[in-house]
């Protein structure tokens, strides 16, 4: 039964990984803050010294929330140079899974984290965050201390979320981390995909093949269609200068250049994981309150 | 005089031979990303079936999301109007109508003579369609037989969160490794879709009696569920639902001819 024992290809799963910065000596730090982001697909751990970042996590979600919180603490912790749970004075969790998050302090929404974690990542120059996670989209506006001003959200349909993503490059065997790369090495952009539904994309895609379309073409319609998707939803906030995307479709140039052209200004780039941004600003949090806490 | 309709679905294509207002030949086959070669063999099960050649028809009316990938057909009308027509034929004391197609819901409110007086299609997305039980299914790793045997089992009432057929998949293949009873995960995908449905029905108002049309018609657990959200004790389904749109085609390109 070699057939059964073979693992079938799981095209949609993205790389893992965990970090610590090598330089930093967290024991010098006065105040040690953690994030922990549970969100419905991925999750991820930022433990910051002294709000300067000193290692993360991030990984998928389990099926069980409080379960995958401390699985991306635990490997955050892995990373970093012996400090252990009880060395973070305050841990603030944040994401759809944020009041599951047991060795909690606090629970505080992925918007305010969001907003607050990009400026950290990008700067304060930052006026527009765009979160294109898992199973949402965020278009936030906010002011130069990361504060919302205003925001919008679409979590009703998984057309324009990374969870669509994850179901087309399973349809098409491409892995998930080469989709946008690949979906460039077209001569031409091909028409966009029409269906609006991922399970009618599906098909849609399958049907385009069928007609002589290369992989790559297929990549093409189904990214052009989704940056288009998302374009129509956040042209109802103004999308200000500077302009930063975050989450994992950020990792996609497929999807990122297409969203670029579409609204006439290029997006910020960082270093730092896109998708820690929730996690960031959670512990960036978790450094106020602590300090708070101590003050009374 | 002979006529014909043919409803050339997203999933599936149907053609209906009508002969002085007595069906005389159905068929139907299963379309993939071609729509011809279904409709071929669905023409000649219901030539077939009738006994005639195709040059007897009078005349020929088409419906359905892909008629215009075929051709063979004197005119069109559209799925919520031959739907309307048929179901005043069937039943004349419907005055609302349910469609489940593959990829397609629809609810009509008509009156006796299947005239549409509203009507509500949702073409958009998978919930609400037969497309997203055949997605549940298929996350449970279950037919469509058993997935319909094993919804009666079930008394219990498990939320499915999520609309988006995607994100649904993801919360059922929780309950499966949750080891949530199989039949409860089925009872909840058709307790999902049936919202989806009744919210529609509400939109055109709801008005006894209600029938209930198209592929996933049968399923007996979404019936039950249905009935439960409308708060009906009865809902009509004739034999064959899924022939409603082909049937209504062929009696409006027969009436056209009068």
């Amino acid at each position: 039964m070699v057939q059964a024992e073979e693992k079938e290809k799981e095209y949609w799963r993205w790389d893992e990984s965990n970090w610590a910065n090598p330089d930093m000596d967290w024991k010098a730090a006065k105040v040690i803050s953690a994030g922990v982001d549970v969100g419905s697909v991925s999750s991820q751990a930022a433990i910051m010294a002294d709000g300067e970042l000193y290692a993360s996590a991030n990984t998928r979600t389990g099926y069980n929330s409080p379960e995958s919180a401390r699985n991306v603490m635990n490997w955050a912790l892995e990373a970093t140079d012996g400090m252990k749970l009880e060395n973070i004075h305050f841990t603030v969790g944040t994401g759809y899974g944020r009041v599951k998050v047991p060795f909690s302090n606090k629970a505080i929404t992925e918007i305010a984290c969001h907003a607050r974690g990009a400026v950290y990542m990008y700067g304060s120059t930052v006026r527009t965050v765009m979160d294109m996670g898992g199973q949402d989209l965020k278009a936030i506006r906010c002011d130069e201390r990361g504060k919302v001003l205003s925001f919008l959200m679409n979590e009703k349909c998984a057309a324009g979320t990374g969870r669509g993503m994850e179901v087309i490059a399973d349809l098409l065997e491409v892995p998930i981390q080469d989709v946008g790369r690949r979906s460039l090495e077209v001569d031409e952009d091909p028409p966009p995909v029409s269906s609006t539904c991922v399970l009618f994309a599906k098909s849609e895609m399958m049907s385009l093949l069928k007609k002589g379309y290369s992989v790559n073409q297929a990549l093409a319609a189904y990214c052009s269609a989704m940056a288009y998707r998302v374009f129509t939803q956040i042209k109802e906030v103004d999308v200000i200068e500077d302009f930063v995307i975050t989450g994992g479709i950020a990792k996609n140039p497929g999807i990122v250049t297409r969203l670029e052209k579409l609204l006439g200004i290029n997006s910020l780039k960082t270093d730092v994981d896109y998708q820690l941004a929730g996690a960031i600003g959670a512990a960036l949090f978790g450094r106020v309150l602590f300090e708070r806490s101590k003050k009374k | 005089m002979i006529t014909a309709g043919m409803d050339v679905g997203a999933k599936t294509v149907k053609v209906v031979i009508l002969k002085d207002g007595q069906i005389i030949g159905k068929g139907m086959a299963t379309a993939g990303l071609e729509a011809d070669g279904a409709t071929q063999s669905a023409w000649e099960r219901a030539l077939e079936e009738a006994g005639i050649s195709r040059d007897e028809l009078r005349k020929i009316f088409a419906t359905g999301s892909r008629r215009e990938e075929v051709s063979g057909f004197d005119e069109s009308v559209s799925e919520v109007v031959a739907d309307a027509r048929a179901m005043s034929v069937v039943n004349p004391e419907i005055r609302t109508v349910l469609d489940v197609g593959a990829e397609e819901g629809r609810a009509i409110r008509m009156d006796a003579k299947g005239k549409v007086l509203e009507f509500a299609v949702n073409e958009k997305c998978a919930a609400g369609a037969g497309a997203f039980i055949e997605a549940m299914a298929r996350a449970m790793q279950v037919s469509m037989d058993e997935f319909g045997a094993m919804s009666l089992q079930s008394t219990k009432s498990i939320p499915i969160n999520a609309q988006c057929a995607i994100f649904a998949e993801s919360e059922v293949v929780s309950l499966v490794h949750d080891e949530t009873d199989r039949p409860d995960i089925c009872k909840a995908i058709n307790d999902a879709i049936s919202d989806r449905l009744t919210s529609m029905a509400r939109r055109v108002r709801v008005e006894p009696k209600v029938a209930l049309i198209g592929g996933a018609a049968q399923g007996l657990g979404l019936q039950n569920s249905l009935k439960n959200d409308l708060g009906i004790d009865e809902l009509f389904v004739p034999d064959d639902p899924e022939f409603l749109g082909a049937y209504g085609a062929a009696i409006i390109a027969a009436e056209s001819q009068t």
